[in-house]
């Protein structure tokens, strides 16, 4: 899907530079880049730098560079390209399927995404660049770019101290940490996401997907929410910020 | 950044902040913020994050700390220019953003969770 859209766009001047935002790194996007087979930059960010650096809270983001390496569209949601059917590997599911992924998928379905206009405006900036009224001016960047006050700066240091702890097999030390940066950052998506995909139901590629206390063991849960409790609580149509021109 | 040490090359602060060394301080595009003291070739990382508004976060027992970013501007971006972005693909090959000077980009986040 992207692959595609990237293949169109290329002989016009553009590159696609995808990031996989995950702290198991290789482990965990390995299956899902061997099936893009991407001809472009696919990147492992352990740590969340595109969080630091760009200000992403959430997955799908994009962030648009111009040919001077101007930022012209600060992180904001982007949907997959309209009218794709691929899936990622590994999602035959055998068996009955718990009613936790089926709740999930629900609630994802309703996730609102307007890729028509998205996309418009993509191709519409590859062909007309500075003169494309979706490219945006330094000033008009910066100030759309997410609010980060001295709370966010420490939620940040908080999440890639987490992040690390967890590389070096310090799992519990980890989770305070994670703690903190949701407390501190609570608009990142990715934040919460990450930590919850680290406390694994069950095995197999669907046990990062659940994302919430394990039916046996409630109580073992460290987080102040779920992935399922919280979509439900903001509002799946509210999960990604409308696309605004 | 991540740290083990809260002594650091110069420009090892420098790629992991995003922010230049200047003598009139700090950099990072038009944004310069002046130093208490003058950063040698080895930065007192407490001092610098306190200058420019950098917390600093320690795990002492594993030896860690991690700096968060700044909080300058009140926004998650100083400047439109898009900061140097570092990262290995599946090989461990490290790609640049600042490679792809000259065509447009699309910077896309994912994650398998």
């Amino acid at each position: 899907m992207w692959q595609a859209l990237r293949n169109e766009l290329h002989p016009k001047g553009f590159e696609l530079v995808t990031v996989g935002l995950d702290t198991l790194g290789n482990e965990g996007c390995r299956a899902f880049i061997e099936a893009a087979k991407p001809e472009h930059p696919s990147l492992i960010d352990r740590h969340h730098v595109l969080a630091d650096l760009f200000g992403v809270i959430n997955i799908p983001s994009s962030v648009w560079i111009d040919e001077q390496g101007m930022i012209v569209r600060p992180a904001e949601a982007a949907p997959a390209p309209p009218r794709s059917a691929a899936s990622p590997p590994g999602f035959s599911m055998p068996g009955a399927v718990p009613q936790r992924f089926v709740d999930i998928m629900s609630e994802a379905a309703k996730i609102k995404k307007d890729a028509a206009g998205y996309h418009a405006a993509l191709r519409d900036w590859v062909e007309h660049g500075a003169a494309s009224r979706f490219a945006l001016s330094p000033d008009q960047v910066v100030e759309r770019s997410r609010p980060r006050d001295r709370d966010h700066a420490l939620g940040h240091a908080h999440f890639a101290l987490a992040t690390q702890l967890e590389i070096d097999g310090h799992h519990a030390a980890a989770i305070p940490h994670f703690r903190a940066a949701h407390r501190l950052v609570p608009e990142s998506w990715t934040f919460r996401r990450q930590a919850w995909s680290l406390e694994k139901v069950g095995d197999g590629p669907l046990a990062r997907f659940w994302q919430g206390p394990n039916p046996d063991a409630p109580e073992a849960w460290s987080y102040a929410s779920d992935w399922l409790a919280d979509i439900r609580a903001s509002g799946a149509e509210n999960y990604s910020e409308p696309w605004r021109p | 950044m991540l740290l083990r040490s809260l002594n650091i090359p110069k420009a090892e602060f420098e790629a992991g902040t995003g922010w230049t060394l200047k003598p009139e301080g700090a950099c990072q595009g038009e944004v310069c913020i002046p130093l208490s003291q003058s950063a040698g070739d080895a930065i007192d990382v407490a001092s610098l994050a306190g200058d420019i508004g950098m917390p600093l976060v320690a795990a002492p027992e594993h030896g860690l700390w991690a700096l968060g970013p700044a909080s300058v501007g009140s926004r998650a971006l100083t400047s439109a220019r898009a900061p140097e972005l570092r990262l290995p693909n599946l090989d461990g090959q490290e790609f640049r953003l600042s490679s792809l000077k000259g065509k447009k980009v699309l910077l896309y986040a994912w994650a398998p969770y």
